[in-house]
């Protein structure tokens, strides 16, 4: 079996993990968001990499060629992938505001210690 | 030699996540956040995707590590020590990590032509669409006009979501009044004339190349997201060199919601105006008598709606962040 065959998904696969690790382990809220992001781009990276065709050109069409038969990359993950990417900094954006808003109630942004303060008020 | 280069890239992705897991100092986790949307522009250049590139280099290097620069200077640098090592999250991560690379072993190997993603619907995207549209960039076609439900679906959750932040967050800087041309406080980076300078030069050609990725979008790589993003990175550095208030002062905050409602009603109005004429909503052949003109105004006028909530929506949400970190520094 060919290793570059399937590297780009164990890579997307790792990245991912590593998103979810620090999403699990980590206390520091922007740190969690930070992961959040992690695995988010490793999504993209993943789609992107399905839609890849060896020896294609990008899926804007050649107007002026004599060659026939040329091949394109798939458009359709490159839009759904465009568009999440917007949407994905929208929403951290809402994130960040969210923790920002934390901050000023608590005084802290470590999970554990919001925590303690919710219990023993 | 070209097929071993985004392997190359690939490793310094996974190099930097590591290095972004273990760290403690949020401060560089940001600055590596922007190698790692560097980086991952330049995988999608070698993936074909120039469009989603685009994107991603103005709003991974630019605009996130922007956003976290800013929430960082209200909450604080550094992370608190753990107490105990977390052995069960490691050990969930490697567990479902395991399972799914087991799962990409039948996945179909990388780059070949007849994966069930690149039949289905896509080869009739290539083979169809340009003699339908007449638009040469396949991704505008399909993103403005075939799935042009799901793009407005898009539009509306990032609307959302910056009436979110803007409902969280006050803005702590009142917008100056016209009338008054009193001196403005200068800021922070007044003083660095290398900067003042080498940013004056190039904000307008940033803006420039925003407009263009907006208009010729249909041709060569670029459209709505794309220059939208462009262009409030651009006004974003000329807030950071310049100041926020001299910011206001060219686009204040009720002029930034209110072409954040625009954008969305050109979409939708274009939608309601087709259905007026008799036809489904976002159905473009009644703008025109040619069907591929009809598709060109209908493709240019949503692509436009797009980039201008796009722009307006993240500049608004910088300029509300970029409030609070200067309220921090006072």
């Amino acid at each position: 079996m060919n290793v570059g065959e399937s590297f780009n998904y164990w890579v997307v696969m790792i990245l991912m993990m590593n998103g979810l690790y620090i999403l699990i382990a980590h206390g520091n809220l922007i740190k969690k968001i930070i992961g959040l992001t992690i695995f988010q781009t490793s999504v993209f990276i993943f789609y992107i990499s399905m839609a890849k065709v060896t020896g294609a050109i990008a899926p804007i069409i050649e107007q002026n060629t004599e060659q026939t038969n040329l091949l394109y990359s798939n458009p359709l993950p490159h839009v759904l992938i465009l568009t999440a990417i917007v949407v994905g900094i929208s929403t951290t954006a809402l994130a960040l505001a969210l923790v920002i808003r934390i901050k000023r109630a608590y005084g802290t942004v470590e999970e554990d210690e919001i925590q303690d303060m919710d219990a023993h008020p | 030699m070209e097929s071993y280069i985004h392997i190359i890239i690939l490793c310094f992705l996974l190099l930097t996540s590591f290095a972004i897991v273990r760290m403690r100092d949020l401060f560089s986790i940001v600055m590596l956040m922007g190698v790692y949307g560097l980086l991952s522009a330049s995988f999608f250049v070698l993936m074909d995707a120039v469009d989603v590139a685009l994107t991603e280099a103005a709003v991974g290097i630019v605009i996130s590590p922007l956003l976290l620069l800013s929430t960082l200077a209200a909450t604080g640098r550094y992370e608190k020590k753990k107490r105990q090592q977390p052995f069960l999250a490691l050990i969930v991560a490697v567990f479902t990590g395991a399972l799914l690379i087991y799962g990409t072993l039948e996945m179909p190997p990388f780059g070949s032509a007849d994966t069930p993603a690149n039949r289905h619907v896509a080869s009739y995207y290539i083979n169809q669409s340009y003699a339908e549209t007449g638009i040469p960039n396949l991704v505008s076609s399909v993103l403005a006009s075939y799935r042009g439900y799901d793009t407005l679906g898009e539009l509306f959750v990032i609307f959302t979501a910056g009436a979110g932040v803007l409902a969280l967050l006050g803005l702590k800087i009142k917008s100056p009044k016209k009338s008054r041309s009193t001196v403005l406080p200068p800021s922070s980076m007044s003083r660095h004339h290398i900067l003042r300078i080498v940013s004056k030069m190039l904000i307008p050609l940033i803006l420039l190349f925003g407009l263009y990725v907006q208009f010729h979008g249909d041709f060569g790589p670029g459209g709505g997201f794309q220059a939208g993003a462009i262009f409030a990175s651009g006004m974003a550095l000329y807030a950071m060199i310049f100041g926020l208030q001299t910011t206001m002062r060219v686009f204040s905050r009720a002029w930034l919601e209110f072409f954040a409602a625009v954008g969305l009603l050109l979409y939708g109005g274009t939608g309601v105006v087709s259905i007026l004429s008799g036809k489904n909503f976002l159905d473009y052949s009644v703008l025109s008598q040619s069907p591929t003109d009809a598709q060109h105004l209908g493709i240019l006028l949503v692509e436009l709606g797009v980039g201008i909530t796009v722009a307006s929506v993240i500049l608004l949400v910088f300029m509300f962040f970029a409030s609070h970190m200067t309220k921090v520094s006072e």
